[in-house]
């Protein structure tokens, strides 16, 4: 097919772009290969805008078998026992579509985990989205909530937490991430393709017209008024086909069937064919021809870049495909030979007997460009950290402590976890509505313990702060159920990067995490980035999600928010900063106002912090532990007494009651332990240096702030359990 | 000596795994038996797991009703063997005719994942045999289409024949008369929405669910294999 002039742009190559692709073929493209350097050069596959910073992180630890670069990160959590730890984002097709967007955002994370050889064994998904009093957020919401159910539940993975936040700057622009445990049952896989003579089998759906320019037309352009019209990019899921892929594909790296093995995501069929064959040093020879279809009269570049879902690519054996084709067979899976590995490092594409494109493999994967965008620190950030923060007093205490605990982002997420079947393959030993997930390995006695935070209004205030205190949150709430930190994932979400304030957010961000992920000594084993989160030109704040996994070594011992027992002393481990309401809950709900600072983190303090949790619930001395976050103190003392139906009485100082209760200054976790081992928990915490102070005891039924406030434990309860639901039932929308 | 159990897998059945770590835990030889089999092995007890047999597709249970297995499971019922479907398996056996009833999507339209109450009607029979009448177990659901209907006389026949064994205690899904869990006339073959083997170990919440395996258990140690000859097994790779 002749290529018109100026096409590549309608494909989103920039004219620099598409010279590079002249220079490195030595000729004018065919409209296949632009239009398979557009979907491997997109921002989504290439990493073009990102690059640059990404290298800054550490990805290196002792626990680190597999760091970033691989469908997912592996790390060793007990010696012989590995996992395979990886986040996504499904922003832009969530919006667009939200059942079929968060669907096809559970199957692709899940494919990336496959692709290691590990058994997809636990879910966590973090959500934002706009104000529920707009109808269409209602509706993104049912939608995106309802596809995560409808797809994890049926492929028989649990989604064991996530958050679940609403803030208006994801309006027009929700995030739907994704993250996955994987569990290695026999070996490691790799995405190569080794071997002259193997063949390459595309095993799973048929491929159609659906998701074409998935990547390289959602997920790397700014949204506007036409984006309905994208509705066609959006793929469509089918858990079902997904389920038996699981189940055939762990067959077949069970009886070591596969030389190579990879997804097919964003790219389509000329992801995994130009990586694998890149990684390897060698090339692949591809018959469009025999790939399966779902419609007649698709041309090879539709058949290259479409992404039609559940599929994966592997390097077989000649000696061994009678095999493997038994194997899906049997699970009703299509899988047909559609290439063979070659050892001239070239991808050549044929159909009816003509080549249609004939590139270096690497030309593709790994020669994609590389951008050092402009940074530029936007004026508007010291005029929003000088403002006031929105630390007003409230006019009535009471009614603030309500309406904060009423609030979406803070109130019970039981709506949304209830839809996911949190408990399929009995490693659930914590679930949905904790700091952190605790999930036992297959056949093992040790447990992983997972959380994601996010807090984008910090980010906004201060990027480089936000992101040191996200990850710092994200350890803590795998500290606070007796697990050791020891890697993260990171879905970095952003607005426009060719916008330079944009690019100096992500720059501050990456800078942030690094540090802090250094400091705290857990390494980045993987993640995703995901630009162009705007709309109308208005960009989302910067959101930066750490997926943390730490490890559980005694599960039984993992522990949970809830108080147990009435006359339980109550603790709190850490000294709050009574002026930390920069950004905090209490300043968006009472007073309106997302400015000023972000509260001040002291990363040695942490460490101390997660050393105390650890060694003390290691030793039995704590009943619960529950970390500090939105809502400071006053809502993680009504969240440990809710969650067993229990009460307290604490003391608070009546003057300026408000900032003890509401701010949220980092590195403070609630404790409750029997009044025997108080002394012990404070001399442990004392020999660490970590400030620790009995604050109150545990009740039967009364809530109690000291003089300064008395809430009605069934009008609290009332309220946390039941605003997210009645906010979607909506009414206040107009 | 061990009682042994057959767990069926269709494409799409996802509890499988859970259903054999439970059974085992008992002491139950387990093995699983692929849906296109024409046969059963050598088994006291049969179990069709949870999941999305087919992938749900049509309606729950109505493409899984035709598998081949389905004639087996039929006959070991028919000969005096137990047949437990659990979820979807329930879906599955009441889209048979095994039981009776259908599945209808819940009252709230939505998918549901938590732990219920459950209430035991009748201990007289194989699959209660350990509990008391009255006893309230914790056992969590996880499900789309548990909402169980039945016409007028059909309810009054379960109800006088005893053939209701667990009731919720605070209906989740608009289950007719509560019931979440319902057995043949014949006491062979029981349905029920909760998972139990997602209850049988304190670390996970709850042991309750145990009671249910281990009256069946009890019931085929007691009972003896019915071991019908020359049946050839067509086993799925583990």
């Amino acid at each position: 097919m002749r290529v018109e002039a100026g096409i590549h742009r309608d494909l989103g190559l920039t004219d620099e772009e598409f010279d590079k692709i002249r220079e490195l073929l030595d000729r004018d493209p065919t409209y296949t290969e632009l239009a398979m350097f557009s979907v491997m050069w997109s921002e989504h596959c290439s990493y073009k805008s990102s690059k640059v910073h990404l290298k800054t992180l550490p990805t290196e630890g002792e626990h680190v078998l597999v760091g970033p670069g691989e469908g997912a990160g592996i790390i060793e959590v007990a010696p012989g026992v590995a996992v395979a730890w990886k986040i996504e984002s499904h922003n832009h097709p969530s919006f667009v579509e939200p059942f079929n967007g968060a669907a096809t955002g559970v199957g692709g994370i899940v494919r990336d985990i496959l692709s290691m050889g590990a058994r997809p064994i636990a879910l966590l998904d973090p959500l934002r989205f706009g104000p529920l009093t707009d109808a269409r957020t209602r509706y993104v919401v049912d939608g995106v909530v309802h596809g995560i159910s409808s797809y994890g539940n049926s492929i028989g993975v649990p989604t064991v937490g996530g958050e679940t936040v609403f803030e208006d700057c994801y309006a027009e622009n929700p995030l739907v991430n994704v993250a996955c445990l994987g569990f290695v049952e026999n070996k490691l896989m790799h995405g190569r393709a080794e071997g002259a003579g193997n063949l390459a089998v595309l095993i799973g759906s048929s491929t159609g017209r659906d998701g074409i320019g998935g990547a390289s037309v959602l997920a790397s352009a700014e949204f506007d008024e036409g984006s309905e019209d994208k509705r066609p990019s959006v793929q469509v899921g089918d858990p079902f086909t997904e389920k038996l892929l699981i189940e055939a594909c762990l067959e077949l790296i069970r009886r070591d069937l596969l030389v190579g093995f990879q997804d097919l995501g964003a790219g389509g069929i000329s992801c995994p064919t130009s990586e694998m064959s890149a990684k390897a040093g060698t090339g692949m020879r591809v018959n469009v021809d025999s790939v399966h279809r779902r419609e007649p009269g698709m041309e090879p570049f539709e058949v290259m870049i479409s992404e039609s879902q559940e599929r994966m690519l592997g390097v077989v054996a000649p000696p061994d495909l009678d095999a493997v084709l038994e194997v899906c067979n049997r699970w009703g899976l299509e899988a047909r030979v559609i290439g063979e590995v070659v050892d001239s490092p070239r991808l050549e594409i044929s159909s009816g007997g003509e080549v249609v494109a004939d590139v270096p493999a690497r030309a593709l994967a790994e020669e994609g460009p590389e951008y050092h965008r402009p940074v530029d620190r936007p004026a508007w950030i010291d005029a929003i950290q000088s403002a006031p923060c929105g630390d007003d007093p409230p006019t009535d205490l009471h009614a603030a402590l309500m309406a904060i605990c009423a609030s979406p982002t803070v109130a019970s997420k039981r709506w949304v976890w209830e839809q996911y079947d949190h408990m399929i393959f009995l490693g659930t030993v914590q679930g949905p509505g904790g700091d952190a997930a605790v999930v036992r390995l297959p056949d093992s006695e040790v447990a992983v313990a997972l959380s994601v935070d996010g807090p984008g209004r910090f980010c906004q205030l201060d990027p480089y702060e936000g992101a040191r205190l996200a990850v710092a949150e994200a350890a803590r709430n795998v500290a606070c159920v007796g697990a050791h930190p020891l890697a993260v994932t990171n879905c970095l979400n952003f607005g426009n990067p060719e916008k330079p304030e944009v690019m100096w957010q992500f720059s501050e961000v990456v800078r942030g995490i690094g540090d802090a992920c250094r400091e705290l000594g857990t390494p980045v084993t993987g993640g995703n980035v995901s630009f162009y989160n705007e709309t109308k030109g208005r960009a989302i704040y910067p959101t930066p999600v750490i997926g943390m996994l730490g490890v559980v070594k005694k599960p039984a011992r993992a522990l949970g928010i809830g108080f147990r027992r009435p006359g339980d002393d109550i603790v709190l481990l850490g000294t709050g900063d009574p002026s930390d309401l920069g950004g905090s809950e209490y300043a968006k709900v009472v007073n309106g106002v997302v400015a000023g600072r972000p509260p001040r983190l002291d990363l040695q303090m942490e460490l101390k912090l997660h050393k105390l949790l650890f060694e003390s619930a290691r030793d039995g001395i704590l009943v619960s532990a529950h970390d500090l976050s939105e809502g400071g103190l006053a809502i993680a003392l009504l969240e440990s007494a809710m969650a067993n139906g229990m009460g307290f009485k604490v003391d608070v100082s009546s003057e300026n009651a408000y900032r003890d209760l509401f701010c949220e200054s980092p590195t403070r976790v609630l404790v409750s332990c029997d009044p025997d081992a108080r002394d012990r928990l404070i001399d442990m915490a004392e020999t660490l240096g970590v400030p620790a102070r009995l604050i109150g005891v545990v009740d039967g039924s009364e809530m109690t702030f000291g003089s300064a406030l008395t809430v009605d434990p069934a009008a609290v309860k009332d309220a946390y359990e039941t605003a997210l639901e009645r906010s979607l039932m909506g009414g206040s929308d107009k | 000596m061990n009682a042994k159990a057959a767990v069926v897998v269709f494409p799409g059945s996802n509890c499988e795994q859970d259903v054999e770590r439970a059974l085992r835990s008992l002491g139950c030889q387990t093995q699983r038996v692929w849906h296109a089999a024409e046969t059963l092995p050598d088994t006291d007890l049969v179990v069709l797991p949870g999941g999305f047999a087919h992938g749900d597709y049509l309606r729950t249970g109505a493409i899984a009703r035709f598998s081949p297995v389905m004639a087996a499971v039929q006959e070991h019922a028919a000969t005096g063997g137990l047949v437990i479907g659990i979820c979807n398996g329930f879906q599955i056996l009441c889209e048979a005719g095994m039981l009776p009833g259908a599945l209808r999507k819940n009252a709230g339209l939505k998918f549901l994942c938590r732990w219920t109450d459950l209430r035991v009607e009748n201990n007289a029979t194989p699959f209660t045999s350990r509990a008391e009448v009255g006893q309230v177990v914790r056992v969590p659901i996880n499900h789309f289409e548990g909402n169980w209907y039945c016409d007028d006389d059909t309810l009054a026949d379960l109800r006088d024949s005893g053939s209701i064994l667990l009731r919720y205690v605070d209906n989740p899904n608009g289950a007719l008369d509560d019931v979440a869990g319902i057995t043949n006339k014949d006491r062979t073959v029981f349905g029920l929405m909760p998972h139990p083997e997602r209850a049988c170990e304190a670390l996970l919440g709850s042991e309750d669910g145990r009671v249910i395996f281990e009256s069946m258990i009890d019931h085929a140690l007691q009972a003896g294999s019915p071991d019908p000859a020359g049946r050839v097994p067509e086993m799925l790779g583990t």
